[in-house]
């Protein structure tokens, strides 16, 4: 009786480590997958990365921060290119974030739940699917030919605004949503109204995901190219803008939005669209210089989210 | 023989429910014409099985269905001694909800300071000298049985206390503001026996100076906490009475048969 039991007992752990080995393969066999298209994927970052730095980290020097671009290639620089991109960085981020945020939390918080909400909502997760050239065309048509604002740091800075609102607008609302209802709840019971919810609690705990959407996005405004073709950029400026301080009363001088711009994309596809290879050269170190913002912008992103992460766990 | 009368001297009413019933989206009627009465200054349990609509019977009274789109009232809360009607309308719930405090089934800190957890209520209120809020927080702190536990800690996170500091930590928070009336909503679900024990003890110390109206689970609780138990079975209200009363001498053969555990 005792050695039938047993023997039963053993019979069935063979059975059950045979079907779990059946299953166990399976797992391997995902892992494996998933780690060679990860390690295909990452190969081919690094060689285009690597074949950049390569060409290009010999040229990036500070004479080449610091010049303008010029006729001859070992002369040329980007000085006009990166203050210009950094200043239309600047707009964008000042118009785009009030705005967006602020759409955000009335949509979120505010706005009744009807048909029209719904429609806005709908509309707005279909223009951050919206090709950047067309809000070039949109820009061109709307902001220098109805609006007369030229062919200006102003409407470079309103043009990627516009296409980067709905992008702040969606990671915004996601990052008030994550509030769990308890919170503003606990809120609402001790007598506090909507606004003195949001402000003190809402927002302030979605900070975390509120800044990295918008970092994420400002990255991808730093990259786009055909909108601000489109909108007017010329791509050989041997000037900067006018200086936003002055020293005359009143202080601050808004001369430099009007100004003509260029920005760091611009003067790449410039420089490779050039038969002389030594202007290749200068494409590249040009390309090493706004992969490094762009980096620094994501790792900005990183820091932030982890530093209100920390403080904040539901 | 030798005839013994206990009186019971009914105490006043701090809140009375007439008639009221609520629909959640309009239209799921989830309570039927309740009619209770809350005696001032003791304690009152809700309970019943799951889906009764205790909860729902306690979120009219501080209007928190109201955050949510749809919901109606149908009835009156008559809030005393003024006979303002809490489901009305025209009265701005935030105006309820100053009067009316409530404690959650789960504890919700605020992510913030000890400190900022209690202060909030205050601070919303309008201005109030640095001493005057130091005081006050202390105060409610001590009333919560807290104080001794964080008063060389008030600037550290609320998420680093204990559940059952957190859970004494809100009970703090909604004291602050000196409600006249205290929700609690299965205070001690999520808790454990220790921490349930000495959140039931501040419930009876409570009760001595503010309405408290508790809906739980357990049924020991009603009995250990509360002076007055109702049951509620499918939205309505089926008997309130005396704990002592409800607990050995129901005269509803339903809260019979649920006190003595055969459903729910």
């Amino acid at each position: 009786m005792l050695l039938k039991n047993a023997i039963d007992k053993s019979t069935e752990k063979d059975r059950i480590r045979r079907q779990l080995a059946g299953r166990r393969r399976w797992d391997r066999l995902f892992a494996f997958a998933g780690l060679a298209t990860m390690v295909a994927a990452s190969l081919v970052l690094l060689a285009l990365l690597g074949q950049l730095v390569f060409d290009g980290i010999g040229r990036v020097s500070w004479q080449f921060l610091t010049s303008y671009p010029s006729r001859f290639a070992s002369e040329a620089g980007i000085l006009s290119a990166w203050v210009g991109t950094v200043l239309v960085m600047l707009l964008t981020a000042m118009t785009a974030i009030p705005l967006g945020v602020g759409a955000a939390i009335y949509l979120e918080e505010y706005a009744p739940k009807n048909w029209l909400t719904d429609l806005i909502e709908i509309n707005i997760a279909n223009l951050a699917g919206v090709p950047s050239i067309v809000y070039g065309l949109m820009a061109l048509g709307l902001l220098v030919y109805e609006f007369h604002l030229g062919q200006s740091f102003l409407t470079a800075g309103l043009t990627l605004a516009m296409l980067i609102l709905p992008m702040v607008i969606i990671a915004t609302r996601e990052a008030l949503r994550a509030v769990p209802p308890q919170i503003r709840e606990a809120a609402y019971a001790v007598g506090s109204t909507k606004w003195q919810t949001v402000r003190d609690h809402v927002v302030p705990y979605s900070m975390g995901g509120i800044l990295t959407g918008i970092i994420l996005a400002l990255s991808r405004a730093v990259g786009e190219t055909a909108p601000l073709i489109t909108v007017g950029a010329l791509s050989f400026i041997a000037f900067l803008p006018h200086p936003p301080v002055t020293f005359e009363f009143p202080f601050l001088s808004s001369q430099w939005l009007f100004d003509p711009f260029t920005v760091m994309p611009i003067q790449i596809f410039n420089w490779v669209s050039r038969p002389q290879s030594e202007f290749h050269v200068n494409a590249a170190a040009a390309g090493v210089i706004l992969l490094v913002m762009s980096l620094a912008m994501n790792g900005l992103a990183i820091v932030i989210r982890a530093r209100f992460r920390r403080q904040i766990h539901w | 023989m030798n005839m013994t009368t206990q009186i019971y001297i009914t105490p006043a009413m701090k809140a009375e429910a007439k008639a009221l019933s609520f629909y959640y989206g309009g239209t799921v009627q989830a309570l039927k014409s309740i009619s209770l009465g809350l005696a001032d200054r003791h304690a009152t349990a809700l309970i019943g099985p799951s889906g009764c609509g205790k909860t729902t019977f306690l979120r009219c009274l501080n209007r928190m269905h109201d955050l949510y789109p749809g919901n109606r009232y149908a009835g009156t809360v008559v809030l005393y001694p003024d006979g303002t009607n809490i489901v009305d309308q025209t009265i701005d719930p935030i105006e309820i909800r100053m009067r009316v405090g409530m404690v959650f089934q789960k504890p919700n800190p605020f992510p913030t300071s000890i400190y900022e957890n209690v202060a909030y209520g205050l601070r919303i209120r309008g201005s109030m000298t640095r001493r005057d809020l130091d005081s006050a927080v202390e105060q409610a702190l001590k009333d919560a049985a807290l104080w001794p536990e964080v008063k060389d800690r008030l600037r550290d996170l609320a998420f680093n206390l204990s559940g059952g500091q957190q859970q004494r930590l809100c009970i703090a928070r909604a004291l602050a503001t000196g409600p006249e009336i205290l929700l609690f909503d299965e205070p001690t679900s999520a808790l454990d026996p220790t921490a349930t024990a000495r959140i039931e003890e501040l419930v009876t110390q409570l009760k001595q100076r503010v309405t408290i109206v508790i809906v739980t689970h357990n049924m020991q609780q009603a009995a250990r906490v509360s002076d007055y138990t109702a049951f509620m079975y499918e939205g309505e209200l089926v008997e309130c009475d005396r704990t002592d009363r409800i607990f050995t001498n129901p005269s509803n053969k339903l809260t019979e048969e649920y006190i003595t555990g055969r459903f729910g």
